[in-house]
């Protein structure tokens, strides 16, 4: 049996272009692009001046702020400039250009060979120095989250469900970096000596879940936990609701469920960090989607402009429509191939087609299935009325801010409403209005 | 920047259900109760479905075109429909009265209140209403299976009862057989007859997720269970609960018309609700009202019940309990109690 949730959806999984083949290095290119926000809180502050030589791993960018993670330089070579430039996210951000010069001279942290004997404070420490964030896409620094939860949680859930279509990083990565993973939960379970470690995987990703058995078979603490295959599996609310059949309260967190959720990647991280004195300057990619000549996973450097990744993909074989960041539910579309890797890109899309059916007219025909696969229990249908009537204060009866945005309500609407995005927009002013 | 990408946010892909996909299904579920309606009741019954199908289509798009409104006749939902209208009709009636109802259905209940997932009321059981209260002789001209009938011109009034009928009357029971009801080989409205075809039609819409059985089920499971327990004309439980399930218009009210998505529940407990709902008060029309058959009117009386419904049955918050609330304030009172008493 399987662990599941009630609601959700079946897209095409997409997976098989690129999960039967081994991740592929990608040379660092000429200039890295680093900009100084790449996770939910707080931008960094550059600490480096133009004409400073820096090196790989050296961190450039900090700040005093609790909810933010430092950044590293992922080349080593001369600081060229320091400016405004586009931002996956679509806005403005301050960024460091690096001109490589070839030769990723290291700086690497100490790694700490006796971590076992260590506290859960000056571990999460180490954490936080090698700006480690989510990799599974919301980039939230995982220092905090870790902080916010010692000593509160009796289970910790390793997310490898990777339940967005066409994402096979997270599978390679348990493939062939399983080790590192099973090391990072290991101290996880250093910091948590209460709880125990369950590692999630949906059930579309059988050679996964062997390796990882396998790796943990002789650790009485650590279990695997095969998920029923569907989208959003691995959002961390259904995910905890699946495994343990816990609800986390209304805008509470996972802590308040007695849970910790880290993406497999991100465990992977923290074992680099804490054993290996390596910071995050490195991530593994997806490239793929129907405009993409070879689709493929590729580790590439922090900063590395877009463009170099579809080019080590054998670049278009089809003129593309659009190019997303991100998986094709919850991505962000972008607008140029300048903008670089962050740490929360898991894959690089390009679409050929139109693969989101837009059409003129969106109409709804009150078929119900929104409310039918929404995993939050709301009534998209309801709130798509009343928001397009900008009341909302219905809205926010009907708990619009409960919303997540996974995007499930319009991928199954056969009326085409742009239902995701209606809520982004009656969450905002939402918050406006209880703000008065 | 010489190439333009795409702009749009999230999701970025989408199932490849339409609503005219959708229609379509449900065009093709009617088929099986069609096919056996022109075996029972003659070409006729095929002629006025066509009339009814194109009069409703044509009526959408000239609305539609009048008052400029993008044009919906794609998404099939006029055919629809026109085919429930049909089936609702006995195969006596006038050509006129297809080319009326299809008016009042597309353009009165539907067009005028927005159209496609905007009426409130169900458009081709409003028009059988409307037809029924308007011309009570045409649409109660029951013929029986099997007599000849003109394909074109006029009908003579050749009226056979149907079961609900001659059970209102007090009639003869004696004639009445459940294998001809379930067969469709029995007088009624074209497409109503055979249970079987409907039934079959209903499995083919729930195999292909076009409907959830919720609604068909918990509507005929009430019909069902008070039909049992309190049987009529001085026939047994199961025959009477087998003449109530089979009779009248109670398959295709509870497969095809209840579960029509703009005048039905979105929420799950709220589909259960309507499909009692619609369970009771259609015995009650039968037990207790003036007319043989209550299944129109109980459907339409609950859909105007459709928006209390959802929002009285809304699943309870996530992370919370559905009596949460509830709960909470007898919590919070007994406490007061307690500390009064102490």
């Amino acid at each position: 049996m399987s662990y599941s949730f009630r609601g959700g959806i079946h897209p095409e999984p997409h997976k098989r272009e690129t999960s039967c083949a081994a991740i592929e290095t990608l040379p660092p290119p000429d200039e890295v692009v680093i900009p100084m926000s790449m996770h939910i809180g707080v931008p960094c502050e550059p600490i480096v001046k133009v004409g400073d030589y820096v090196r790989l791993g050296q961190k450039i960018g900090d700040s005093s702020a609790f909810v933010s993670a430092p950044i590293h330089a992922s080349v080593s070579g001369a600081v060229k400039r320091i400016a405004m430039t586009l931002h996956p996210s679509g806005s403005q951000s301050m960024a460091v250009f690096i001109e490589n010069d070839g030769k990723d001279e290291l700086y690497d942290l100490e790694p700490q060979d006796d971590w076992e004997s260590m506290s859960a404070d000056a571990l999460t420490g180490f954490v936080r120095e090698a700006g480690i964030v989510g990799h599974g896409g919301a980039a939230f620094p995982t220092q905090v989250k870790i902080r916010s939860a010692i000593g509160k949680v009796d289970t910790l859930i390793i997310n490898g469900a990777e339940c967005e279509p066409y994402i096979s990083s997270d599978h390679r990565c348990m493939l062939e970096n399983t080790k590192e993973i099973v090391g990072g939960a290991k101290i996880l379970l250093k910091m948590f000596p209460e709880a125990s470690c369950l590692i999630a995987i949906e059930s579309n990703k059988p050679d996964a879940i062997e390796a990882i058995s396998k790796a943990i078979e002789k650790d009485s603490r650590m279990q695997v936990a095969t998920l029923k295959t569907k989208y959003p599996q691995g959002s961390e609310k259904q995910l905890i609701k699946s495994v343990t059949g816990r609800e986390v309260p209304p805008g509470a967190l996972p802590v308040n469920a007695g849970c910790l959720v880290l993406n497999v990647e991100t465990t992977a991280a923290i074992y680099r960090a804490i054993v290996q004195g390596r910071p995050v300057v490195r991530r593994v990619v997806t490239v793929a989607g129907s405009a993409v000549a070879q689709p493929k996973n590729l580790k590439v450097r922090v900063g590395t402009p877009l463009k170099y990744l579809i080019e080590a993909a054998g670049g278009f074989i089809e003129e593309p429509q659009k190019i997303i960041m991100g998986g094709p539910m919850m991505g962000l579309s972008q607008f140029s191939l300048d903008v670089p890797v962050i740490k929360g890109t898991n894959a690089l899309l390009a679409f050929a087609a139109n693969e989101d059916r837009r059409v003129e007219e969106p109409k709804c025909i009150r078929c119900g299935r929104c409310v039918q696969v929404c995993p939050m229990r709301l009534l998209p249908t309801y709130m798509y009325l009343y928001a397009s009537k900008d009341n909302y204060e219905e809205c926010d009866r009907l708990h619009v801010n409960d919303c997540m945005e996974c995007g499930a309500c319009t991928f199954e609407c056969p009326g085409s409403l742009h239902l995701t995005q209606m809520f982004r927009v009656a969450k905002g002013k939402v918050m406006e209005r209880r703000k008065k | 920047m010489d190439k333009r990408f795409i702009m749009t946010s999230s999701p970025h892909v989408r199932s490849e259900d339409s609503t005219r996909s959708i229609m379509l299904d449900v065009l093709i579920a009617m088929l099986p109760a069609l096919v056996l309606s022109v075996y029972t009741f003659g070409a006729r019954a095929f002629m006025l479905t066509i009339v009814a199908v194109c009069s409703c289509v044509l009526f959408e798009y000239l609305y539609c075109r009048l008052i400029k409104r993008p044009q919906p006749v794609g998404d099939l939902s006029a055919a629809v429909t026109g085919v429930l209208l049909a089936y609702n009709l006995p195969v006596a009636v006038p050509i006129w009265i297809p080319v009326i109802g299809s008016f009042f259905a597309i353009v009165i209940v539907k067009q005028l209140y927005g159209g496609i997932g905007k009426n409130v009321f169900n458009p081709a059981l409003a028009a059988r209403v409307f037809l029924f209260l308007s011309w009570p002789v045409h649409m109660s001209n029951f013929t029986a299976p099997h007599s000849a009938m003109p394909l074109l011109s006029r009908v003579d009034a050749v009226v056979t009862a149907t079961p609900m009928g001659i059970v209102k009357a007090g009639g003869a029971i004696s004639g009445i057989n459940l294998m001809d009801m379930l067969l469709g080989n029995t007088g009624g409205c074209i497409g109503e007859t055979s249970a079987l075809a409907l039934i079959a039609g209903g499995v083919y819409l729930v195999a292909r997720r076009v409907i959830s059985p919720r609604i068909p089920l918990t509507y005929l499971a009430s019909v069902a269970i008070v039909s049992v327990l309190s049987p009529g004309a001085g026939l047994d439980n199961l025959t009477w609960m087998g003449l109530q399930l089979l009779g009248g218009g109670l398959m295709l009210g509870a497969i095809f018309m209840a579960t029509d998505y703009t005048t039905s529940p979105v929420t799950i407990g709220g589909q259960y609700v309507y499909g009692i709902g619609c369970g009771l008060l259609t015995i009650f029309i039968r037990y207790f009202g003036a007319y043989s058959e209550g299944v129109s009117f109980s459907i339409l009386i609950m859909n105007a019940l459709v928006w209390a419904i959802d929002m009285a049955f809304k699943p309870p918050r996530y992370g919370t309990k559905r009596f949460e609330k509830i709960e909470n304030y007898f919590k919070a009172k007994s406490k007061k109690k307690d500390g009064e008493s102490s």
